[in-house]
Order: structure tokens, then sequence, then C-alpha cells
């Protein structure tokens, strides 16, 4: 068969003849292997799981909305300061860490960090498969972590900032037990299977939460520690 | 009867009005059950198809689902609340009264409305650290992530402007306390709290502003980042599913 050129009007950049090279090899073929499992379809299987799973709420929020009522404290009054007044519990672990940091630091430094924070995970191409953390060159990460906890911890010790000081303690010393520990199953097991970005998520969440529990069960007068089933008149 | 009223329904189906509301006969075929997704105004931004693996209640608890049903319920106690309240200081804590002492069933109304969205500000919370600890967030759903994180924003935002709308004490001094932390902001600070406050203190103009921000601004732009929320998650190839999830362990 005789080579016919392919014109190619104007200039262009386009090899005149271009090599096409195809492998074929034995015993393989075009089929993947999909671990995802079988489909099903979503009329009517996932429209009848969503309207059971509706029905449940609805069902668990007019129990509830029949015995408990919504506050109704009395006519706002800019002359009369409530001791404390308090934001609604999602904001009340930012306002606890504005006890122990200035209002720039804690109000706005910190909720900036921790939502830009929010948005680059999924961009931060770092260990993408969820290596392990205590995989290769694990005693060196141990030695940098320790570092990072003590000079946190110190830190916060100087600000006072138990609230924040015990979730991470609590954190570092399960992070040091799965160094330690040889277990390849049960929770231990688990824990030794979690890469670093399990550990520092861990430690937002349980820091966040303790913020939180303590902001809005704990503090009374003046931002004083208080017991819920004390009988201040806060 | 029970085969009475199903052979009823089925016959209702094959009739020419069925057809012409819903486009279609009985969804009996797969052809016709997908048709019945994405022929649907309501459902096409569901799949079609989706993993059997990914419906089980372990993959997601449905956290995401609670969330979008939650706010389509607080749309609804919302409107409906609507027509008792007025924003205006004093006004709007009279009809909290109203609400209590005079309205049909206001107690129970203004109940749905505040543990809604409780639960709603709760349950996006559990949604976006279950989705990190499944890795929910990777490739190819990284956009998809932070449309969540927006949402999470969108959230608190609509709960904390309607914290203040009953106009009682622990409405006025949580948002006292929480918009004096915007002036923390160097240089900015004051400004922005003003344009939130309509003043530099919580009265009249901050009430009706938080208003509209609460019925308005925030419910549309809610909706318009669901949509955004639910599209993406069918064009980045369904929920993630790990080969882990084969034992139904973790």
């Amino acid at each position: 068969m005789e080579k016919t050129k392919i014109e190619s009007g104007f200039s262009s950049d386009a090899k005149k003849e271009p090599r096409r090279i195809v492998f074929i090899t034995r015993n393989t073929s075009a089929k993947v292997k999909d671990e995802r499992g079988p489909k099903l379809m979503t009329y009517p299987h996932l429209l009848v799981r969503e309207a059971i799973v509706f029905e449940v709420l609805i069902i668990v929020m007019v129990l509830i909305a029949l015995f408990w009522d919504a506050p109704l404290e009395q006519l706002a009054n800019p002359l009369l300061t409530p001791n404390p007044a308090k934001a609604p519990w999602y904001f009340l672990g930012l306002q606890e860490l504005l006890h122990f940091f200035p209002p720039f630091v804690a109000g706005i430094l910190i909720p900036t960090l921790v939502l830009l924070a929010l948005i680059v995970i999924p961009y931060f191409h770092v260990n993408v498969e969820g290596k392990p953390l205590w995989g290769e060159q694990a005693s060196k990460r141990l030695g940098i972590l320790l570092g990072v906890t003590i000079a946190l911890l110190i830190l916060l010790a100087v600000v006072d900032a138990w609230t924040i000081i015990v979730p991470t303690v609590l954190v570092a010393v399960l992070l040091m037990a799965s160094y330690q520990s040889k277990a390849t199953s049960g929770w231990m097991g688990a824990l030794r299977t979690k890469p670093l970005s399990w550990w520092v998520m861990t430690w937002f969440v349980a820091t966040a939460v303790c913020l939180t529990v303590v902001g809005t069960f704990f503090r009374g007068p003046g931002w004083s520690w208080v017991w819920p089933w004390g009988t201040h008149a806060g | 009867m029970a085969t009475t009223f199903y052979a009823a329904l089925e016959n209702l189906r094959t009739t020419r009005v069925w057809k012409s509301i819903f486009r279609r006969g009985p969804a009996i075929t797969n052809r016709t059950r997908s048709v019945a997704v994405f022929g649907n105004l309501f459902l096409h931004w569901l799949p079609v198809k989706v993993r059997e693996k990914s419906l089980r209640v372990r993959a997601a608890y449905y956290l995401g689902s609670l969330s979008l049903l939650l706010f389509l319920l607080l749309v609804v106690t919302g409107v409906f609340l609507m027509f008792y309240y007025h924003p205006a200081a004093p006004k709007a804590y009279h009809d909290m009264k109203d609400l209590r002492f005079v309205v049909s069933n206001g107690v129970f109304l203004r109940n749905m409305h505040r543990i809604g969205a409780h639960l709603m500000v709760l349950l996006v919370f559990a949604h976006m650290f279950h989705v990190f600890y499944r890795g929910g967030y990777k490739p190819p759903h990284e956009f998809n992530w932070v449309v969540g994180v927006v949402l999470l924003l969108v959230t608190l935002f609509l709960s904390y402007t309607g914290y203040l709308l009953p106009w009682d004490q622990l409405a006025f001094w949580a948002v006292t306390v929480g918009t004096n932390i915007i002036s923390a902001m160097p240089i900015i600070g004051n400004k922005i709290r003003f344009v939130a406050l309509g003043g530099n203190i919580v009265g009249e103009n901050a009430l009706l502003r938080f208003y509209v921000l609460h019925v308005v601004i925030l419910p549309l732009l809610a909706f318009l980042l669901i949509g955004v929320h639910f599209w993406r998650v069918q064009k980045d190839g369904g929920l993630t599913v790990r080969s882990k999830d084969d034992d139904g362990k973790d």
C-alpha cells in the first residue's frame, strides 16, 4: 500500500508521519476490576430509604418538641447585662477561647485559620493513600510530633488554657501509646494504621468538643467554673 | 383489601392523567425507573443508580440526607412562623408570647423550628467530620468539600441570624457578644460590625437586617449551594466507596 500524505493546510505542527506503536501482550484483558460493588436503581431503593429516614427524623423531632420548650426570656433590655452573656452553643468554644487569648487571636485569627485549613484539606496532596503515621522513619516522626506538642503545651500553659491542654494531652498520650504498641488488631491495632491527618483532625475535634462542652455547661458568672447541677443564679 | 388497593394503584398509573403528570407509566422496568429519576425535576440531580455499599447505614449514617431534610423542614416551619412574626422591636417579642399563649399549636411550631435549627448545626458538623474520616474529600471530590465548608458557614449564619429574632434577653446578648468580636478585626472591624447591625448597637435595624438575612438571603444561598453540592456528588461519580467496606467494618 502506498503511503498517502495527509494534506495539512496552513502551517501545522503536526508530524508528517505519525508513528503508532501498539503493544499486544498475552493473557491480559482490558477488563478492570471494580471493587466498589454492584449498583442498585435509585428508584425505589434510595428513595424508599430516604423516606424512612425522613419519617424517623420527624417522629424524633415531634417527640422532643412535645416535651421540651424553646426558651423565651424577658424582653431584650440593653441596660441589663446577664452574667454570663453567652453566644449560641456552637460559638461557645470560641467564647471559651476568648477567655484565654486576646479578642483578635480568639475571635478573628483562630477561626480564620481553621476555616482556611478546612478549605485546603483536599488540595493538600500529601499522603493521598493514607499511609500509617508509624510507617517509615517512625522514631523521627515521633520526635518532631513530641517537640511540636510540648512547645504547644508550654504556650497553652502560659495563658493557663487548660481546657485545651486536657484534650491535647489525651490525644498525645494515645499517640505515644500507639507508637509503643505492637498490636495488629483491636482498637489499638486500628489506631496504628491511622495517618497523620487523622491525628490532627482528631486533636482538633477533641479540643473543639471540650471547649464547647465546658463553655456551654461549666461556665457561670464572670466565666468562672460552675457545675451544671449547681444552684447558681446564672 | 390490600390487593385491591394495589390493583387500583396500578390501574391509576396506567391512566392518561397519571402519564400526563409524571411523563411515564408505572416504574416497573429499569428504563422507566431511570426516567422516574432523571425525568423528574425534583429528583434529576440524583444519580439513576447508586452503589449498594453507599446505601448501607454505616456508609454515611444518612447525615447528608438528614441535613437536607432538616433544611426543608426548617423552611416549612419557618414560613409558618413568618405568618405570626413582625421583625420590629419590641413587637417581635410580643409575637413570641402570642405564639405561646394565643396561636393554636404555636409552642409546638416554634419548638420544631428551634430543635430543627440546633439539630441541623449538629448534623452538618457531624456530616463534615464523617466525610473527612472516610476520605470523602479526596479527588475527584475536592471542590465539593469546599462547597460543603461554605454550606457549613451558611448553616451557622442561618442559625445565628435566627437566634436574634425572638428579641428576648437570650437573643439580644448572644448577638451582642458575637458581634462584639467583629470589632476585634483590625481597621475594618468596626465598619463591618456597623454594616451587619445597621448601627453601633444591636437595635431595631439589626433585627430587621438579621430577619432579611434569615428568611431571604441565606436560605436562597443555601438552596443554591445545596443544589450544587448534590449535583456535584452525581457528577463526581457518586459517594466515596472504599474497598474496606466489604465486610461492613470501618
